[in-house]
């Protein structure tokens, strides 16, 4: 029918369209709109009814914990890298034992588009959106979230994931089960 | 004394109507957003009072808020003068449409109507045409191009349109007899012509809803090509008195549909300015359902049915009928 209707003239098209299925179709229209008009509105009224939204909806963004307890983010900077608006930044700073971690962490919701490219990017799956999204401030400046009002007591969305465990700590080239380094030069014809 | 009480009785009667209008206009807004918002599954506005009775209220303190902002580059006077103009000429053309019987008070009659003019019907029509002309100064004196398109389709399709409404309604003023809407009323009182001229009601609907430029014919400020068309430019209660136009457009279309096709304010049981306001009220209704459903005509479309469909059909009418006229002397 598509390819049929393509291959005649546009003037054709139009004609065959002026006819009387014009008026039929019409009708149909006509019948169709009153139909719905005795139909149940399907809004849920929003303040009173408060749908629960998917597990991966994009809303408020939390820093997650690794099954141990420790805070999970290494302060690789990735997601800060990510993030179209660039509205998270960081300071990084490291523990006695080595390990990374955020001095402050700090996410601009003003400017923050919940795009969830942060998440994508996080090695850690510290970083991750929640579908809580009711965060209304009166002052732009209450949307800047500091690592305290980011950081949760929870794993998140991943109850197993250990970044550290996967990786270890401690320096460059000294990690157990670590490949030695690779030599660019040596890769050369 | 008598010329006292009749401008007091004229001045009454006029603020009554006025009034009427004006809250009707309001609340056909929100009838309307309600109805349309039922045709879309929808519930429409229902936070401003019980069942958003009190939107109307604050979209006007809303409106009459706004700043009201004049262009730079605007033809200053003109701008400031096409909403009046458009809202102004929608009014005074009610003021030709009877909604009543004659009262007889105190030997004194009083008839059903602002004004019952002799030829209310060519005065509707020369107030309808005017208001063209607030859609076009407005667009013009935008000085914005959108405006200018607007303003450019709504007189074309003015010109394309008037021809056939004034034709549509010939018929049913050979019939009658009269331009008088109340005689064509009285006219009848045995059969409304809608049913006698069920062609000639199709053409009427068809080129008012031309003339009122609502969707299907809304070209002038079809939201998705011209922004809002001649009244991109407007704001605040300047942008009030085109959308108050547009509204009493509608009620005036009832108020004429209810009078020359439905019988007016006859029907049974029921006191005659209820049947009246019923009558407007389907009409109103009609209108709503028909911008549920049908999409916005393309221009050349918009030409076609105007010159070749609607134009020789109105023509054929007013030939059949004064044939069949002519044939059977009013029996
Ligand atoms: S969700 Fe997108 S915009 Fe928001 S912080 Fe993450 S990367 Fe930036
Ligand atoms: S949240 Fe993830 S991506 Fe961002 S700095 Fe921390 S570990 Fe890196």
């Amino acid at each position: 029918m598509g390819e049929k209707r393509e291959g005649r003239s546009r003037d054709e098209a139009e004609r065959r369209e002026g006819g009387l299925h014009v008026l039929g179709a019409i009708w149909g229209g006509f019948a169709t709109t009153l139909k719905h008009l005795f139909r149940r509105p399907i809004t849920q009224q929003y303040p009173e009814v408060r749908r629960s939204l998917p597990e991966r909806a994009r809303g408020r963004i939390i820093l997650t914990r690794d099954p141990k307890g420790d805070e999970r983010c290494v302060a690789c900077e990735l997601c800060s890298a990510v993030c179209p608006v660039s509205c998270i930044s960081m300071q990084a700073a490291q523990r006695e034992d080595g390990r990374r971690y955020a001095l402050w962490f700090r996410i601009n919701f003003a400017r923050c588009i919940f795009c969830g490219l942060c998440e994508e990017a996080c090695p850690t799956l510290a970083i991750q959106l929640t579908p809580d999204f009711e965060m209304i401030k009166a002052d732009p400046l209450d949307l800047l979230y500091e690592k305290e009002d980011l950081l949760v007591d929870h794993c998140g969305k991943n109850t197993y994931y250990d970044y550290q465990e996967h990786c270890g700590t401690g320096e460059k080239g000294m990690r157990p089960g670590e490949l030695p380094p690779v030599d660019p030069k040596t890769n050369l014809p | 004394m008598e010329l006292l009480t009749y401008l007091a009785l004229m001045g009454l009667k006029s603020i009554a109507v006025l009034g009427f209008l004006l809250f009707a206009a309001s609340y056909l807004v929100l009838g309307e957003r309600k109805l349309l918002a039922r045709f879309q599954v929808r519930y429409g506005p229902n936070r401003a009072g019980p069942w958003g009775l009190l939107q109307p209220i604050a979209d006007m303190i809303k409106l009459l808020a706004k700043e009201d902002i004049v262009p730079q580059g605007a033809d200053r006077k003109l701008f400031l003068l096409a909403p009046a103009l458009v809202a102004t000429t929608a009014l005074l053309s009610f003021g030709a449409v009877p909604w009543g019987p004659e009262l007889v008070l105190g030997g004194r009659k009083i008839e059903g109507a602002v004004a019952d003019v002799q030829v209310g019907l060519l005065y509707i029509f020369a107030m309808s045409s005017l208001s063209v002309y607030g859609i076009a100064l407005g667009g013009w004196a935008s000085n914005s191009k959108y405006s200018l398109l607007g303003a450019v389709r709504g007189a074309a399709q003015m010109i394309s349109y008037e021809i056939s409404l004034g034709l549509s309604l010939a018929p049913i003023v050979m019939l009658s007899g009269s331009f008088s809407l109340r005689e064509i009323v009285e006219a009848q009182e045995k059969v409304p012509f809608g049913l006698i001229q069920p062609v000639s009601l199709f053409l009427f609907l068809t080129s008012a809803l031309a003339e009122i430029k609502r969707i299907p014919f809304d070209l002038p400020e079809a939201e998705n090509e011209l922004v809002a068309g001649y009244h991109t430019e407007y704001s605040g209660m300047r942008f009030g008195l085109f959308f108050l136009g547009e509204y009493v457009n509608i009620i005036v279309l009832g108020g004429v549909v209810a009078n020359m096709f439905l019988g007016g304010w006859k029907g049974p049981l029921l006191p005659p300015l209820l049947w009246f306001v019923i009558k407007v009220l389907a009409v109103a209704f009609f209108l709503i359902w028909v911008r549920a459903t049908l999409p916005r005509l393309r221009y050349d479309q918009l030409m076609h049915l105007g010159w070749k469909l609607l134009l020789p059909l109105s023509v054929l009418n007013v030939i059949l009928t004064g044939a069949v006229l002519a044939a059977w002397p009013k029996s």
